[in-house]
């Protein structure tokens, strides 16, 4: 995978398109949830801090939150999941996207991992 | 759960489902399989369309005998739990609870005759606790032995008299809560009619040595697949069953926790037998007059599940809560989220709006029946 995709250590991916950052979760953090069966999206246009809870996730077994990778603004959610929460299981590194932000500066992604450091973080 | 951590008991079929790649958990003192490969919803749905086998080897089975006799086990048995034990006719099984003084639950469980004995199933959590109330509750003449060499297996849906019945043809005959002992190649099997999931199907006591044959065998059957307790718990919740320590305990009453069908009428007012039970004060006088709430089902009307503990109120403004949610989730058959909780009786009946708050949120939920699916046993 290209090399502006970075990860967090929530399991969240972060990719670059355009002047904005789209956010979801890997496959590794899909797989430990198990069955996805209901997704909150927050409001487009939410100034978000960094660690705010944004999404809601829930799976058969259990809830589980989304944190804000950095601080900015919610743009664009990706409304369609609500009705099909499966995605996330499906395809959650394409599809299954969450929301796009639009933050200050962009050079802070470098501080996260790349996709050979992620792996490793995960084992 | 540090503490149980650190002894963590295994099933005899601890190998059996790490084989099977199962993801293991502590559960009760226990290292249990919480899902399989297959995962929690496809587990679920699997039960609800073939047949899924659970392991159930934690809970407690016990055996009350007595030189007296069975009936005059029956009899003792009656003093510590409020239901028609003595009129439960050989090779049947009933729903039972313990309660205590003050007329709540210690635990609940399953009481089968088996014709010179009482056998009963108790919940993992709870079966030390439960063996010391009956050593110390029952007079001396009973014997109460714990079986610990023997597993315990659940074989449930559509399919499972299908499966079981080409290793043991004799289960095709059974009925909903039958329990019968009987040889499958030389060997005593324990086999009762019932389970926990709402389905037709069966559970089964062999002896711990042959636990592992048993299950492979049954797995290697193209309509059975191996269920962890992930699916057992939505299962259950499906069929409007309830959890012990969740949604019944020693702060609720049978008829508040609604399983006062358990309570046979002989151990009523007015019954041949009423009352000799611990809490029949407080227990008679609510059957006769209601209790102050209710554990009921619910409906959330939006998509979000709403887990144990979540409080729900009146109307969306209402400043106290009314009760709370006692367990809830996602239905896989149902599609949907669903729970069941405690309500105030004049929230209880069907089709009742209350609101749950959830993330600071007010939502709407409906009291509703249960079963949420409508359960499929072989009466």
């Amino acid at each position: 995978m290209a090399a502006d995709i970075k990860f967090t250590e929530e399991h969240e991916w972060l990719r670059v398109e355009d002047d904005l950052i789209v956010v979801g979760i890997t496959e590794h953090a899909a797989e430990q949830l198990g069955d996805v069966v209901f997704v909150e999206l927050p409001e487009e246009g939410t100034t978000v801090s960094k660690d705010d809870e944004v999404v809601v996730i829930e799976s058969v077994k259990a809830a589980s939150d989304i944190l804000a990778p950095l601080d900015g603004e919610i743009v664009e959610v990706n409304e369609p999941l609500s009705e099909d929460p499966g995605k996330v299981n499906e395809d959650p590194l394409g599809d299954a996207w969450f929301f796009k932000m639009k933050i200050e500066d962009m050079s802070v992604l470098e501080d996260f991992m790349s996709e050979a450091e992620y792996k490793d973080f995960i084992g | 759960m540090s503490d149980q951590d650190t002894a963590l008991k295994r099933t005899p079929l601890y190998e059996f489902h790490v084989a099977h790649g199962a993801k293991m958990v502590p559960f009760a003192g226990y290292e249990m399989p919480v899902q399989y490969p297959l995962g929690v919803m496809k587990e679920h749905l699997h039960t609800r369309s073939a047949a899924g086998l659970f392991d159930v080897s934690h809970m407690g089975q016990v055996i009350l005998t007595s030189g007296d006799g069975r009936e005059a086990v029956a009899r003792a048995l009656e003093t510590i739990v409020p239901v028609d034990v003595l009129g439960l006719k050989p090779n049947r099984q009933r729903y039972g609870i313990f309660t205590d003084e003050t007329g709540g639950i210690l635990d609940d469980l399953m009481i089968a005759n088996t014709g010179d004995a009482l056998f009963l199933v108790v919940n993992a959590a709870c079966k030390a606790e439960d063996i010391a109330h009956m050593r110390a509750a029952l007079p001396a003449s009973v014997t109460v032995t714990e079986i610990v060499d023997r597993a315990l297996l659940a074989l449930q849906g559509p399919k499972a008299e299908e499966a079981l019945a080409r290793i043991a043809p004799q289960v095709a005959d059974m009925k909903f809560m039958d329990s019968l002992r009987f040889d499958v190649d030389g060997v005593e099997w324990w086999v009762s009619r019932s389970g926990y999931t709402g389905e037709d199907g069966y559970e089964i006591s062999v002896p711990a040595e042959i636990a592992t044959q048993v299950a492979e065998t049954l797995c290697a059957m193209e309509e059975v697949e191996p269920i962890g307790l992930g699916a057992r718990d939505s299962l259950r919740l499906e069929a409007g069953l309830c959890l012990y320590g969740h949604d019944i305990d020693t702060s609720t009453s049978p008829v508040e926790g609604n399983i006062a069908w358990a309570i046979q009428k002989v151990r009523r007012t007015g019954g041949e037998r009423e009352g000799g039970f611990p809490g029949a004060d407080r227990i008679l006088s609510e059957l006769h007059n209601g209790a102050e709430r209710k554990r009921v089902g619910l409906l959330p009307q939006g998509r979000a599940p709403m887990r144990e503990g979540t409080p729900l109120f009146a109307t969306p403004e209402s400043q106290t809560p009314i009760g709370e949610i006692t367990s809830g989730g996602f239905g896989p058959s149902v599609e949907g989220p669903i729970a069941m909780g405690y309500v105030p009786i004049a929230y209880s009946l069907d089709g009742t709006p209350v609101f749950a708050e959830l993330r600071g949120k007010r939502l709407p939920v409906t009291v509703a029946p249960m079963p949420f699916r409508t359960s499929t046993y072989k009466r």
